[in-house]
C-alpha cells in the first residue's frame, strides 16, 4: 500500500548488503563478530569530559553553521601538523554530522543531473546511493587484488566520458585496508588536472596507515582546488557514536556546500564540538596508542587467515583486512552464511561492497587479540572441510 | 622491532603466549623468546605478577602505604636503610620520594593489627628513622592499569555487523 507515493529514486535504491546480513546475523545468539565498522576502543575519556563540561555550563545552543570557529582552527592546525595540509579555518571548512554528511553535501553540491561519478569498486556503501539521491550516474572500476586495490592512471582514464563529473577516493580504503602512496597518485594527478575532475577524497581512515604516511591527493598543489576532503572524528579519535565529521575545500565549493548544510543540518551537534577541540588540542597520544594496538592486532590477524589457508595481503591502512576466499568455491555470500550458521562467527561478505569484492570477505579487527584469536580458531575449524 | 612493544604487551597480559606474541609482532617465535630472555636476563624483566582484587575473595587481606621519614646516613645517603625495611617480606613495593617523607613503603598483611605491629616493631625502630605514618587501604578502585568492579562498562555494545 502507499506504494506510488514514493519516490521512483528511493525506491530504486538497493537495499545495503550488509543491511541484509546483519538482520541475518541478529537472529542468532552468542555471535562471534568480526563485522564491525568502528573502533572497539571507548571514546578517550578527556574528550567525553570537555563534552560533558560544556553541558553543564550550558553551551548547549547551535553553534555557527560552519561550526565552533575554535573547533574550525584546531581541524586546519591538525591537518597542517599531521598531514601537511594548508586550509584556512574561516572559507575552507565545514563541521559536518559525521563523514557521511560530508559526502552528502559534497556531491549535492557538485552534482548536476546525469553527470557521472566513478566509484571505485568494492567500496563503502553509501557512495552509490548518495550519488544516485544527487541525481548524478554511478560509473564504477574494479581495482584488483593484485595491484592492492590501488587506482591505476591507466584505470581512470578507460573510466573518464565527457559526462565524468567527480570521483570518489577512499584511501586507506573500507572495506579492503589498501592506502595509496605520494607515488601511487603522481601518474593520476595530470589526468585528474586535464579533465578537471572533482575528487572527492574520503580519508576518514587516514590516522590509521601503519606503513607509510598518509597521503592525501590534497596534497598536490596543481589539484588541490578540485579536491574536496572528508574526514571526521568517528575513526582516528573511536568517536563513532558522536556523529562528527568535516569537509575541506576551495572557497567557492564550501560557500555552496555550506547552503545545502544550513538548511538541512543547521549545525552539528555542540557537545561533540567541544569534545572534538578537546581531541584535537591534547588527544594525539591516544590515536597514537590506538594505531599502535591496530596496528599489531593487523599482524596477527593477517598471519592467523594466512595460516588457516585464507590468503590474505597485509593492508596499510583501516582496521579490515580482505581474504580472499575463492579456494572454497562459495561465494562471499554463501561463505558468511556458512560460517556464521556452523560456527556463529559474523564476516561480512565482499559482494556487499560491489561486484568486485566477489570472492572475498571483510574481516574487522577492531577487536582485542583474545576476541581475534576465539574466532580464529572457529574459522580454523570451519575451513578443514575445505581442505 | 622495539623491545617497547613487547615489553608494553607483556605488562598488559604476561600469560600471552610465544606463538601469539610472534604473530602479533610479525616476528619468530624463536626470536621473541630470545627478546624475552635477555629481558629477564638483563632484570628489565623482573617479575610476571597477577592483578588480583582480594576484596572478591575470602582470604584475609590487608595494604597500608606508609610514609617514612628518615635521616639519611653520610656514606650511604637512603640506600642502607632502605635495604633494612624492603629485606622485610612484608615489604610488597617501596620507593624513594620527592616530598614530605624520604620513604613511600607498601604493606601487605593478614589483618590491620598485623600491619600495626609491623610498623611498631619492625620499621619504625630501624636505625635512623625518625617517624611513620601509616594509611590503611579501604579500597582498591584500579591497580595496574586493570579497573575493579567496572559495571557492565566493557560489554561490547556495538553492532553485529556494520558498514
Amino acid at each position: 500500500m502507499y506504494e506510488e507515493l514514493l519516490s521512483t529514486t528511493v525506491k530504486e535504491l538497493k537495499p545495503s548488503g550488509i543491511r541484509k546480513f546483519f538482520d541475518l546475523a541478529n537472529t542468532k545468539e552468542g555471535v562471534i563478530s568480526l563485522g564491525v565498522g568502528e573502533p572497539d576502543f571507548a571514546t578517550p575519556w578527556s574528550i567525553c569530559e570537555s563534552a560533558i563540561y560544556s553541558i553543564k555550563t550550558k553551551k548547549t545552543h547551535y553553534t555557527a553553521n560552519a561550526g565552533l570557529l575554535p573547533l574550525r582552527q584546531e581541524i586546519c592546525k591538525y591537518l597542517k601538523r599531521n598531514f601537511s595540509l594548508d586550509y584556512d579555518p574561516q572559507t575552507n571548512c565545514i563541521v559536518t554530522v559525521g563523514g557521511s554528511e560530508a559526502i552528502d553535501i559534497a556531491l549535492r553540491t557538485i552534482i548536476n543531473p546525469g553527470d557521472e561519478v566513478i566509484l571505485l569498486q568494492p567500496c563503502y556503501v553509501a557512495y552509490e546511493p548518495t550519488v544516485l539521491l544527487a541525481g548524478g550516474v554511478p560509473v564504477f572500476i574494479e581495482l584488483k587484488s593484485e595491484n592492492e586495490f590501488k587506482l591505476t592512471a591507466q584505470m581512470l582514464e578507460n573510466a573518464i566520458t565527457d559526462k565524468t563529473k567527480a570521483i570518489i577516493l577512499n584511501f586507506p580504503s573500507n572495506p579492503t585496508g589498501g592506502v595509496m602512496t605520494y607515488e601511487d597518485y603522481i601518474p593520476l594527478i595530470p589526468i585528474i588536472k586535464k579533465h578537471q575532475l572533482v575528487v572527492l577524497s574520503d580519508e576518514i581512515y587516514a590516522e590509521l596507515s601503519y606503513d607509510e604516511k598518509h597521503c592525501s591527493p590534497a596534497n598536490f598543489d596543481e589539484i588541490k582546488d578540485l579536491v574536496i576532503l572528508v574526514s571526521g572524528f568517528s575513526k582516528a579519535f573511536a568517536m563513532t557514536g558522536w556523529r562528527l565529521g568535516y569537509v575541506m575545500a576551495n572557497e567557492t565549493f564550501t560557500k555552496q556546500m555550506l547552503k545545502v548544510h544550513q538548511y538541512i543540518i543547521m549545525s552539528a551537534p555542540t557537545a561533540a564540538q567541544f569534545g572534538a577541540i578537546e581531541g584535537l588540542k591534547h588527544g594525539q597520544k591516544y590515536v597514537d596508542e590506538m594505531v599502535e594496538q591496530y596496528k599489531l592486532r593487523r599482524n596477527f590477524i593477517v598471519n592467523g587467515f594466512n595460516k588457516i589457508g585464507l590468503p590474505t595481503h597485509l593492508p596499510h591502512g583501516a582496521f579490515y583486512i580482505f581474504p580472499c576466499i575463492k579456494s572454497t568455491g562459495l561465494t562471499s555470500l554463501e561463505f558468511c552464511e556458512k560460517l556464521l550458521d556452523e560456527q556463529n562467527v559474523a564476516c561480512v561478505p565482499g559482494s556487499a561492497f560491489g561486484e568486485a569484492g566477489e570472492g572475498f570477505i571483510r574481516v574487522s579487527y577492531a577487536y582485542s587479540i583474545e576476541e581475534i584469536k576465539a574466532a580464529l580458531e572457529k574459522i580454523e575449524i570451519f575451513m578443514r572441510k575445505f581442505q | 622491532m622495539e623491545d617497547r612493544v613487547l615489553l608494553s604487551l607483556l605488562e598488559k597480559n604476561a600469560r600471552r603466549s610465544v606463538t601469539d606474541l610472534a604473530a602479533i609482532l610479525n616476528e619468530s617465535e624463536e626470536n621473541v623468546l630470545n627478546m624475552m630472555t635477555q629481558l629477564e636476563k638483563d632484570k628489565v624483566i623482573n617479575g610476571y605478577h597477577t592483578v588480583i582484587n582480594w576484596d572478591k575473595t575470602n582470604v584475609d587481606h590487608v595494604t597500608a602505604v606508609i610514609d617514612v621519614s628518615c635521616i639519611p646516613e653520610r656514606d650511604n645517603g637512603y640506600d642502607r636503610i632502605a635495604s633494612m625495611i624492603y629485606a622485610y617480606p612484608e615489604v610488597d613495593t617501596m620507593y624513594l620520594m620527592s616530598g614530605k617523607t624520604e620513604f613511600l613503603v607498601i604493606v601487605s598483611g593478614k589483618t590491620m593489627q598485623e600491619i600495626a605491629n609491623f610498623v611498631g616493631s619492625k620499621l619504625a625502630t630501624v636505625e635512623n628513622v625518625t617517624g611513620t605514618t601509616t594509611n590503611f587501604i579501604l579500597k582498591q578502585y584500579k591497580s595496574g592499569g586493570i579497573v575493579f568492579d567496572q559495571i557492565d562498562d566493557d560489554e561490547d555494545d556495538r553492532m553485529i555487523v556494520t558498514p
